[in-house]
């Protein structure tokens, strides 16, 4: 591990300044992703600042929405008593991710800034275009049976990991920042991440030393008809080889509106609109939840190994559709 | 591939104030140092075990403010001000825990490698499902998990975390099932220590 400065500040601004002052410094929270990317040399920061002391600690709920704070831990967002009556997606999307060690140091911004688990990302003498740009992706003709389907370039085709990040883009969350000189902004939370493209090193839309303060979710009536499947290689503490977040707005046995998140498949917390769109007004049947499932996925490019994810993706969607319309609530 | 070439700087020294076990130390630590390596290293608490450090076996589970976390990606500079129990601060003196000891009725290890991270994160558990709070496996995470209804597929997930390559597995459910029954924990501390037995 390089030797950095460690510093522990009490207010948001100082913690922003810090890291906007050193283009090698970095924001600390839980640490489940950052120390362990420190150790095997993937993340070199110079100046690590520890933002777990800096206030942000509060779940605050009203009728209108939700209003995490950056540093509440992942156990604690999804046991709030609030979250699990309103947005049973996400507590199902957190509890599924890690072990209750993992979640009870990592915080919500943490797992939204999360990194891949990509193989070649995490190894400093493998091509990695992510890690190093320009040098190229082993990934693409290697080892690639865990990788993404939708959101891919010749560049990279990493997945995003993250469990709770697909709920939180189902749900409309809003990521809210501060910089250094105290200005704040709200980035929508499907505009937060950013897919590679040509520049996979670019991950999400923030500046450096941009601090995230907090995530709102607006309040959403038919979330409490929503669900989480995850299908994954063992029972637990894995991630998805591919997993769908739904809310279903029914009115009788007829869709109102629905939508769909997908992960384990994409290199971005996805959100399928297009497939949303064709369910409206539709009979809640299994049919339906497949058409829409076609669509979901009519973009997916495999490569050599993960060319089973197209057809998994599609039964992991009609799964999660059926057990939100077959819920007793 | 280009060469990687990685800057070399002077070791930086960090204050900092560890509690572990009531014990308060006042330390200068290199920023770089995990807590796992602080506890075993500086403060010769050699209980916590170093399994993978890289998060993923749970040998080294620890307690900090009530919550069971991994101490090989917790920095230790980053836990001034928190309270650190390892499996040295469990027991009351001779008295052993109740966890502690169901782990012996129920013969709950073999090597005994993982039996600390094992033993703490299931203290955590049992704290977790009295405090009601779902699991992955919880039929609906709206309503209240209940210790009464608690399955072994659920104490299962909620010790996913914790992984024993002896294997030891149906006799660490066993031990977690016997504390979640009992009622009055301290009695269970008081039995400890004797031959095993199963429910």
């Amino acid at each position: 591990m390089n030797a950095f400065t460690f510093e522990r500040l009490s207010r948001p601004t100082d913690a922003a300044g810090a890291v906007a002052a050193r283009p090698g410094a970095m924001f600390l929270a839980g640490g489940t992703t950052m120390v362990d990317l420190m150790k095997v040399d993937v993340l070199t920061p110079d100046t690590v600042v520890d933002v777990r002391h800096l206030g942000l600690s509060s779940i605050d709920v009203s009728d209108r929405a939700i209003a995490v704070s950056a540093a509440v831990t992942n156990s604690q967002l999804a046991w709030h008593p609030a979250v699990r009556e309103r947005f049973p997606v996400l507590s199902q999307a957190i509890l599924s991710g890690a072990t209750t060690q993992i979640r009870n140091m990592a915080t919500v911004a943490g797992n939204i800034l999360q990194r891949t688990r990509c193989s070649y990302f995490r190894d400093v003498h493998a091509s990695c275009n992510r890690r190093q740009p320009g040098s190229g992706c082993d990934a693409l003709d290697g080892f690639n049976r865990g990788h993404a389907v939708l959101g891919v370039s010749d560049h990279c085709i990493a997945t995003h990991p993250s469990d709770m990040c697909v709920a939180l883009a189902v749900l409309d969350a809003e990521v809210h920042t501060l910089r250094a000189d105290g200005t704040t902004r709200s980035i929508p939370f499907v505009d937060f991440h950013k897919a590679p493209g040509d520049t996979p090193h670019i991950e999400v839309a923030l500046a450096h030393g941009e601090l995230i303060t907090h995530v709102v979710i607006p309040h959403l009536a038919a979330a409490r008809r929503s669900h989480y499947v995850k299908v994954r290689d063992r029972a637990s503490y894995e991630f998805a080889l591919a997993s769908a977040a739904v809310v279903l707005d029914v009115d009788g046995d007829t869709i109102r509106g629905a939508r769909l998140g997908l992960g384990g498949i994409a290199t971005k917390p996805w959100r399928a609109v297009e497939a949303e769109q064709i369910l409206t007004g539709r009979k809640a049947t299994d049919d339906a939840f497949r058409d829409a499932a076609e669509i979901a996925i009519a973009g997916a490019v495999a490569r050599n190994h993960n060319h089973f994810k197209i057809e998994l993706t599609k039964r992991t969607i009609v799964r999660a559709f059926a057990t939100a319309r077959d819920a007793n609530l | 591939m280009s060469p990687r070439v990685l800057t070399v700087r002077e070791t930086v020294g960090v204050r900092t104030s560890l509690r572990v076990n009531d014990t308060t130390h006042e330390l200068l630590l290199d920023s770089r140092l995990t807590l796992l390596d602080a506890l075993r290293d500086v403060l010769g608490l050699t209980g916590t075990k170093k399994g993978c450090d890289q998060g993923a076996c749970g040998a080294c589970t620890v307690i900090i403010d009530g919550q069971r976390v991994l101490s090989c990606l917790t920095l230790a500079a980053a836990c001034e001000g928190q309270h650190v129990v390892t499996i040295e601060g469990l027991s009351s003196g001779e008295v052993l825990d109740p966890m502690q000891a169901a782990f012996l009725r129920c013969d709950g290890f073999q090597c005994g490698y993982c039996t600390p991270g094992q033993i703490l994160s299931a203290v955590c558990a049992v704290r977790e499902v009295h405090a009601g709070v779902p699991s992955h496996v919880t039929p609906d995470v709206r309503l209240t998990v209940s210790s009464a209804t608690v399955t072994d597929e659920e104490i299962r997930e909620r010790m996913s975390g914790n992984l024993c390559r002896c294997a030891a597995y149906p006799n660490i459910v066993a031990a977690v099932r016997q504390v979640l029954s009992s009622a009055d924990l301290s009695a269970v501390a008081r039995r400890g220590g004797g031959r095993a037995e199963r429910e």
